[in-house]
């Protein structure tokens, strides 16, 4: 169920960087944590509809109107590589 | 004047700088110099702010100082998540809950250690190493927010903030024998909390006893625009459940929460707390929460989807760690595989894989309607009774090191707080007593939808009947040789 393959896959979904050491560190862990949750196929929840949250507010929204923001240089700062106002990164179009 | 405050409440020190016995300015020192000298043992703290950060405002707890989980983020002050991927990051600005706090004149310390992005339930996920307990330096302090759970039993600091998802704030407290409170989803506003299940996160205090832990929800509480799951409900005054009147009060005790998989001693504990509320007038009920045995494993689909997704941010690009590279594929690839820990890599792969297309229907919408059928158990018991009394974990605190290699089990010891979050009700951990060990013991009261006050009354009125929350875990100033081995 949990194999190589599958593993490989979701880091790359995921995009995280995994050498073959953890893969087979992973497989008996995860195979076992998805083995333990496949215990939900045991309810019937034809009839039951999702909660995807706890809140009960819907729609929340606020008047379209600009408020000022002074953060672009404090966010900048934090980025690792930055250059004119912009977040650098390696190139993407050839 | 007083030399020793550490077995003042927060809010005993609070009356004491207003009427003029203390400064606020003294107090900190004292708290900053009782860090000095312990916290090289406990590795509590992430970072000390010899300089405390607050405002001159006015509330029932102005001048006190606190300690912050790791989590949340405060303008102008690093925020790591115990995590190496975030390890240089400065918070751009304040979270809503420090505006409060600092309007509320609150003087902030400090933050403190976690699992590495409120992963776990040991705090031996962080990137800078444990926490250990103060109860037994060999043991856990829980987590994530073992930092503050630790730092508040060791009264390094009177209270702090904490942050719960499936148990955070709650298993913690019971492993340092103190107050954790999570309130009901959208009593605290998440802004400014770095997520991790949108869904299921919330703030709470953790605090020596409950008035203290009433005086900080009132601060805390409230309808936020910046959080729009925030819920509009107007926040009562807490400090008037402080009131030991529970006769009538009707206590449920969920049988899934006291069979097989809780440690014996630790029932025996939890029976003995129970006569405190039967004694007082309560109305002790048997009921069910039929679906229990499924909670762990929806949660740890939900929370974990939810994780990869919120995760998804640390890229290298916007935020501390960078591992460069020739293209932008690898970029994100090395920073995550660098920068994330283990448990991290494990919660976004389980969430990424329940995600995934092919199984999406299977796990994550499954998951989702299993908590429909979860809240829906709490929905029908809260019809009979007022409050829920369980227990907050099977176990006392384990060793460091015992349950890190087996992440199962370390997932099926969040089963009885675990409901709490998917059905976003209100809980909360207290001292209950000790095991022969003398290793703390938590008892929890579960409370209905924006059902705080009951639990506070509960709560404040087995206190004045228990000294549990007032015995000081067996620390002593460390020796000179220990202090130079301060990790800060």
């Amino acid at each position: 169920m949990v194999d190589k393959k599958t593993v490989k896959y979701v880091a790359n979904l995921a995009r995280i960087g995994i050498s073959d050491e953890e893969v087979e560190y992973l497989i008996p862990q995860l195979s076992r944590i998805i083995s333990y949750i496949d215990k939900l196929k045991e309810l019937d929840v034809s009839d039951v509809e999702p909660t995807r949250g706890a809140t009960r507010e819907e729609n929340v929204l606020r008047e379209d109107r600009v408020a000022g923001s002074s953060y672009r240089d404090k966010i900048l700062n934090n980025s690792p590589l930055r250059e004119d106002g912009y977040f650098k990164i390696p190139r993407v179009i050839e | 004047m007083r030399d020793d405050f550490s077995s003042f409440t927060g809010y005993d020190i609070a009356r004491a700088i207003k009427n003029g016995d203390c400064s606020s300015e003294e107090i900190c020192s004292f708290y900053l110099s009782r860090i000095k000298n312990i916290d090289s043992v406990l590795h509590s703290f992430v970072e000390v702010y010899h300089e405390p950060v607050g405002e001159n405002g006015e509330s029932s707890l102005s001048g006190v100082p606190i300690a912050i989980k790791d989590n949340i983020c405060i303008e102008g002050r690093k925020i790591t998540c115990a995590s190496k991927i975030l390890s240089s990051h400065i918070s751009v600005y304040d979270a809503t809950v420090i505006r409060k706090l600092k309007s509320a004149g609150l003087k902030i310390i400090g933050t403190t250690n976690m699992d590495e992005f409120a992963f776990g339930s040991s705090t031996e996920n962080s990137c800078y190493g444990p926490t250990h307990n103060p109860w037994n330096t060999d043991c856990v302090p829980g987590g994530s927010s073992g930092g503050s759970a630790a730092a508040v039993a060791a009264r390094l600091v009177p209270f702090a903030l904490g942050s719960d998802t499936g148990g955070s704030i709650r298993q913690p407290a019971s492993f340092c024998g103190v107050v954790g409170f999570k309130p009901t989803y959208g009593r605290v506003s998440r802004f400014g909390l770095v997520a991790f299940g949108s869904s299921l996160d919330q703030i709470g205090p953790i605090t020596t006893n409950f008035v203290d832990c009433a005086h900080l929800l009132n601060i805390i509480c409230g309808i936020d625009p910046y959080d729009s799951t925030s819920s509009r409900r107007p926040v009562p005054d807490f400090t008037r459940s402080l009131v030991p009147e529970i006769r009538g009060l009707k206590i449920g005790l969920p049988r899934e929460y006291f069979g097989e998989g809780l440690d014996r001693e630790v029932e025996g504990v939890l029976k003995e707390a129970l006569m405190v509320f039967e004694k007082m007038g309560a109305e002790v009920y048997d009921v069910s929460l039929p679906h229990t045995e499924y909670a762990v494993a929806a949660y740890y689909i939900i929370a974990p989807s939810e994780a990869s997704s919120n995760l998804q941010r640390f890229d290298g690009i916007k935020y501390g760690l960078r591992v460069a590279s020739d293209d932008l594929l690898s970029l994100y690839k090395k920073t995550r595989d660098e920068g994330f820990g283990r448990e991290s890599k494990r919660r976004i792969f389980l969430g990424t894989y329940s995600l995934s297309s092919g199984y999406y229907d299977a796990y994550y919408l499954r998951a989702l309607k299993v908590r429909t059928l979860i809240k829906k158990d709490f929905d029908e018991v809260f019809k009979k009774v007022d409050v829920l009394f369980t227990p907050t974990s099977p176990v006392a605190a384990f060793k460091i090191g015992e349950r890190i290699e087996d992440p199962l089990s370390m997932y099926l010891s969040d089963v009885y707080t675990i409901s709490a979050n998917l059905a976003g009700v209100c809980a909360v951990s207290f001292p209950c007593g000790f095991t022969k060990n003398g290793l703390p013991v938590g008892g929890q009261l579960i409370g209905r939808p924006f059902g705080e006050e009951d639990i506070i009354r509960a709560g404040f009125s087995f206190q004045t009947e228990t000294d549990h929350h007032k015995r000081m875990p067996p620390l002593s100033l460390v020796t000179e040789e220990q202090k130079d081995k301060s990790w800060l």
